[in-house]
């Protein structure tokens, strides 16, 4: 029953009433520390001379630390070791920490922060890709290239080709819920700290090693964090890393959180990508060669940077079957933030530019992109040969063998009423000199799992207590995506008990040890049946017990309903587990899952890397003012392929909150650094999210109804990041509507802000 | 300073308080009413909203840039004071059923403005929820519960907050100008002092660039200051009085002007914000600088009992420079009745809770196909909201052509030479300025211009 239940989120009347509790509503012992971070204010330099008495002289301030007070290890990276939690000599951005200020309040620290006297000798910043390309500034020796069948060739014998570059810009996380910690240490060398992080292992692995610690020695508690997105995974280590070292040292609680302008300064974000592609096709609109080359703008430090590049090669076909591909990507090492996790994780910048491609296509020839899109999809599952040999694969090798975007496809064509709209609009802009319509319909494949294969695993603690009531403990964290309620719904289905006898707890590494980043989407999928497999081992254990107990066959011990079923005997489940405690049944397990059947080669580029696809299709119509630029989204619908859903409203929230901040990253969200490297859109007054008019009037949403051909938890689908990229649609739509300018291609770039797409609609009208 | 305030129905005394604290500090530090959340601490993502309550007004207001000076003899409600007959607001209950929150953050932010606008009347949810940013849902969840709640519930703490207002003498006793006069009479024995109304700026000074703002005081309780009042050829507004309520009369005799109040910021800001702290701020932009300046507004400024009056456009000498003299202030602002044909036109990145990149003003008269008057006024394209006086010389006598538009195209860089900045390049803000006039003159003729207002 529970299970496909659209129940609220799990904490949702906490929510509402204020009492949900985040790190910073913590309440606090009278002597707590609040630490603050003191910025360098270059790009690239040498500290030649660091004078902090103005610090430690003004009011409130307790002490400041310094790389050389570090006790051990002085990293925050996630593996690559090149992230100092305070720099030592040199400084590679605007906003890397040097020193740490401890003050008896938040704002006496940040005070104080703003006083360190830094002198540095500067040396020019490698800030943009080109400069990064001519300076050699990589990670990685050289580009990282994946092919397949001969694209060169291909492009080069096509009727037609064309060439052209997309740039995609960054984005900042704007989780509502800026990055926080607090440590409080324990007797005999422990520590216990809470974090806003996606990681807690990471956090507690990275701690001990700072601490020179045993991670046997450090708790990491997370409840639930106000909004991730991937910017918590790898970027919540520093103040988490900072506060534990503090705590030690001074033998006080210590907590630290960023205020918004910090947290903008100092924390990674999405990667811009330039890519250049080239593409033969033929008059039809099918693509005989395609070749893409990413550029990759990393930041200061290498941080996921490969994984995240990597993804994005690996999403570089979307749904399309290419038979010559060639994918080389560049990992550029810049003097600005680091780059990071951000949902979808390359995989929205690998796809877009293969969407461009087709619109480009379709431009070239005056197709309908829809026309160009459908000719070049993979075959959906259904219509497959069962020969082998004509199994589709990607360009990395992997069999597409779950594709189902054709029938998504004609049926949002048929719910959008694609065709006839796309008519109405051509009409109406005709009659319009000013405004014009746009329209567009795009696809969305993504694969699902860690590309780091050993990622895919999870545990759970499941205690059942002699009431009958549960308490769940697994190694996914909550950071508003709902994962807690669909496990527990899980855990409810189980037992056949009511969602009121589970209690969900904070992610804990005392219960669950060795987790994963809850990331790539996989957070139900991993936690949702690592949760099963322990609430199984204590229904088989009780099943053995009462069968034998009854006298009936084991087969036949039902649980459903609240109740118990062991052949003809029928009991309430709380007498059932009271039975079993009082014969010595064992009611608490642990669970173990790993995802089967994956492997990858990632220097290669082929193998299995992910277990299945997801899918999605998304329409949606703009109006633009050419003397502007000013436009504004009118209608979406989307149709999201979240397998046989866990929770329906759950999973449409993911989708229609993917969607916007997908648009958002298309068009307001702009990143504007100066000269010298330094971030200028530093808060939410100059960076812009979409706010609530921004949603468009039209807003459908609907789950296709298709159950997980793999054997996943109850056949659902991860649904995190793969409806963030149906925002593709609302840019499409926008150079659609730029394309009625005139007779050239728009070679709209992102983020489509208002500036953009007047200087489009210019290109559009006049040429370059 | 002593500051007494209702918070939540319990009366607040502060025996020393420190009146630039701001509210939000007050509550999670101080008081443990953890529910008003910090998002941006600067105003623009409504996690820390907050009802504040008088005789005649309920405003929901960013706490993180509201002073405790400026809630002394108000009455404070927070997300946890919220609920009704002890049981959640209809509201707080439409978020549940309608899955409108989901990592929870913005939520008590979004709730409190949900219930400000109920109690308001206000029906329009997108201007209700302009200041309050969600990054999770996508937002149509939380439209659809305000939908659900649209019944408008007066919960019986309005009533207890306001009686206990008055029985409590909750008045005000805090040493502050209680009228003009009284501004005038401080500011000539001290002129240094500065003047606080709205803190909508003055905040972030306090909040993200520690400045010690010394010696100051808050005007808000000068209420002779917060009317519009019709005179005989022109409208005086009061230096004090809110862009909200500004907008609410706006809208009566220019809704392009109305219109663009509505964008000129959240309601959060709108109800803090002064046109005195507007004008006297003197940003480049501004949004109401420029459409006064194109209806002809003039200011009075005021010091000790002698008063004078300039053109707007002549108080702005140069970028932060404004003709004010030590020891004076902006009392009063009038604006010529005859400014129905005003239309004002702002581009930003985002068209709510967003700086402008442009902002263009058009008040132009045309009479028997003759351009017979012709003020034209910008924000973000100078150093200071400014006239565009080559283009206006160029259309007053002409007629109310295509040809006499296009005349002006090679003038508008005789007015301004456009900075680029993170807002919009230079060539863009040009481009766009001129863009402006043909946008004026094809709405003239009677074509939608404006992208919001076509629906799908």
């Amino acid at each position: 029953m529970t299970i496909g239940s659209p129940l609220p989120h799990e904490a949702a009347s906490l929510h509402v009433t204020g009492r949900a509790r985040y790190v910073d509503d913590q309440p606090l012992p009278e002597n707590a520390l609040h630490l603050a971070f003191g910025l360098s204010k270059v790009a690239r330099g040498r500290i030649v001379k660091m004078d902090l008495s103005e610090v430690l002289n003004s009011t409130g301030v307790f002490g400041v630390l310094t790389a050389n007070d570090l006790p051990y290890e002085n990293d925050t990276s996630p593996g690559a070791k090149d992230e100092p939690l305070l720099a030592e000599t040199d400084v590679y951005y605007v906003g890397q920490p040097v020193f740490l200020v401890m003050a008896n309040s938040h704002l006496a620290a940040r005070k104080a922060a703003q006083k360190g006297k830094l002198e540095y000798e500067t040396y020019p910043p490698v800030l943009t890709i080109q400069e990064a390309l001519d300076a050699e500034s990589r990670f990685e020796e050289g580009p990282r290239i994946y092919q397949k069948g001969d694209a060169e060739t291909a492009i080069s014998v096509s009727d037609r080709k064309l060439s052209g570059v997309l740039i995609t810009g960054g984005q900042e996380h704007f989780y509502l819920e800026g990055q926080a910690a607090l440590a409080i240490p324990s007797e005999d060398e422990e520590i216990t700290v809470h974090s806003s992080t996606q990681h807690p292992s990471e956090v507690q692995h990275k701690v001990a090693d700072a601490l020179g610690f045993g991670m046997h020695q450090v708790r990491v508690e997370v409840r639930r964090m106000g909004g991730g997105f991937g910017g918590k995974e790898s970027q919540a280590n520093g103040l988490a890393i900072a506060c534990a070292v503090a705590a030690i040292m001074t033998g006080r609680p210590c907590k630290m959180r960023y205020d918004r302008d910090d947290d903008f300064i100092i924390t990674g974000k999405r990667h811009e990508f330039k890519i250049e592609y080239e593409v033969g096709f033929d008059e039809t609109g099918k693509i005989n060669g395609l070749s893409f080359i990413h550029y990759v703008r990393c930041g200061w430090s290498q941080d996921l940077s490969i994984p995240v590049s990597d993804r994005a090669m690996l999403h570089a076909d979307n749904a399309y079957n290419l038979a010559h591909c060639r994918i080389e990507s560049h990992r550029l090492r810049t003097n600005i933030q680091s780059a990071t996790a951000f949902r979808g994780f390359g995989g929205p910048q690998g796809m877009l530019g293969m969407e461009r491609v087709i619109d480009h296509i379709a431009h070239d020839l005056t197709l309908d992109p829809l026309i160009v899109r459908q000719r070049n999809y993979y075959t959906d599952a259904k219509d497959l040969k069962p020969n082998f040999k004509d199994m589709q694969t990607t360009p990395y090798g992997m069999k597409v063998k779950d594709f189902v975007l054709n029938a998504m496809t004609d049926e949002i064509v048929k719910t959008s009423d694609y065709y006839k709209r796309r008519k109405d609009i051509e009409a109406w802009n005709l009659n319009n000199s000013i405004l014009k319509r746009g329209i567009a319909l795009t696809p969305v494949k993504f694969g699902i799992s860690f590309t780091l294969t050993h990622l895919n695993q999870a545990g759970a603690l499941v205690n059942l207590y002699q009431d009958g009531t549960v308490r769940l403990n697994h190694g996914g964290t909550e950071m508003g995506q709902g994962l807690f309620q669909k496990i527990a719904q899980v855990a409810a289905k189980s037992f056949g008990i009511n969602l009121a006898s589970v209690k969900i707890t904070a992610t804990d590494t005392d219960k669950v040890p060795n987790t994963s980043a809850t990331a790539a989407s996989s957070g139900s999928d991993l936690n949702g049946m690592a949760v099963k497999i322990a609430c199984e081992t204590i229904c088989d254990r009780m099943s053995g017990f009462l069968a034998e107990y009854y006298q009936e066959k084991i087969t036949s011990v039902r649980f459903e309903g609240g109740l118990v079923q062991i052949g003809k005997h029928e009991i309430s489940f709380p007498d059932a587990v009271q039975l079993c405690y009082q014969n010595r049944v064992s009611l608490s397990a642990t669970g173990f899952y790993k995802t089967p059947d994956i492997f990858w080669d990632r220097i290669k580029g082929h193998g299995r890397p992910f277990f299945y696809f997801a899918h999605g299709v998304s329409v949606s119509e703009v109006v633009i003012d050419t003397l502007t630029g000013e436009n504004r989204l009118l209608r979406t619908d989307l149709l999201h392929d979240a397998g046989a859903s866990l929770n329906s409203a759950i999973d449409v929230g993911q989708v229609e909150g993917a969607y916007v901040q997908g648009v958002g990253w298309l068009t307001t969200e702009e990143l504007v650094w100066d000269n010298a490297g330094k971030l200028m859109t530093h808060a939410p007054s100059t960076y812009k999210i979409p706010a609530f008019s921004d949603r468009p009037d039209i807003f459908n949403v609907a789950l296709w109804d298709n159950e997980n051909s793999e054997e996943t938890i109850y056949r659902s689908k991860a649904v995190g990041e793969p409806p963030f990229m149906l925002g593709f649609s609302a840019f499409l739509a926008l150079s659609h509507a730029a394309s009625f300018c005139g007779k050239n291609y728009p070679e709209l770039n992102t983020p489509a802000t208002h500036e953009r797409l007047f200087w489009a609609c210019d290109r559009v009208k006049h040429g370059d | 300073m002593n500051i007494r305030f209702l918070l939540n129905g319990e009366t607040i005394t502060l025996e020393k308080a420190r009146p630039e604290e701001t509210l939000l500090d007050l509550l999670r530090e101080d008081r443990g009413l953890c529910g008003t959340k910090e998002g941006c601490n600067e105003g623009d993502c409504g996690a820390c909203t907050v009802i504040v309550i008088d005789e005649n007004s309920v405003k929901p207001l960013n706490a993180c840039i509201l002073l405790l000076g400026q809630v002394h003899g108000k009455a404070v409600r927070t997300i946890e004071g919220v609920g009704v007959d002890g049981k959640l607001h209809p509201i707080q209950d439409a978020i549940i059923k309608n899955h409108g929150s989901q990592c929870g953050f913005c939520t008590p932010g979004i709730i409190m403005s949900l219930v400000a606008a109920q109690m308001n009347n206000e029906k329009d949810h997108d201007v209700a929820l302009a200041g309050n940013l969600c990054r999770c849902t996508g937002y149509a969840p939380i439209i659809r519960a305000a939908e659900v709640a649209q019944q408008v519930v007066l919960p019986e703490w309005l009533i207890f907050d306001r009686e206990k207002l008055v029985s409590c003498a909750i008045l005000p006793s805090l040493e502050q100008p209680k009228s003009s006069d009284d501004i005038a009479a401080l500011l000539v024995k001290s002129p240094k002092t500065r003047l606080i109304a709205g803190a909508t700026d003055i905040g972030l000074w306090l909040t993200k660039e520690f400045r010690d703002i010394s010696p100051f005081t808050f005007l808000n309780q000068a209420n002779d200051l917060t009317k519009i009042e019709e005179m005989e050829v022109d409208y005086k507004i009061g230096a004090m009085v809110n862009i909200e309520d500004l907008r609410l009369w706006a809208a009566s005799v220019s809704p392009s002007y109305g219109e663009l109040l509505r964008r000129y910021a959240s309601i959060q800001i709108r109800y803090a914000a002064t046109i005195g702290g507007n004008i006297a701020n003197g940003s480049p932009i501004g949004d109401n600088p420029p459409a006064l300046i194109a209806a002809g507004a003039r200011i009075e400024l005021r010091c000790g009992e002698s008063r004078r009056t300039l053109p707007l456009e002549a108080f702005f000498i140069e970028y932060g420079k404004q003709d004010l003299r030590d020891g004076e202030f902006l009392e009063s602002i009038f604006v010529p009745k005859d400014f129905e044909n005003l239309c004002c036109y702002k581009i930003s990145k985002r068209f709510d809770q967003d700086i402008s990149a442009v902002c263009g003003c058009f008040n132009i008269l045309v009479q028997e196909d003759r351009i017979v008057k012709a003020r034209v006024a910008f924000g973000g394209m100078a150093a200071t909201p400014k006239r565009a006086t080559h283009i206006e010389e160029a259309l007053i006598g002409r007629d109310w052509s295509l040809a006499t538009i296009q005349s002006c195209e090679n003038l508008w860089d005789k007015d301004f030479t456009p900075l680029s900045d993170i807002r919009a390049s230079s060539a863009y803000r040009l481009k766009t300025a001129q863009n402006l006039l043909w946008r004026y003159y094809r709405e003239s003729l009677g074509e939608t211009c404006n992208v919001l207002e076509v629906s799908a």
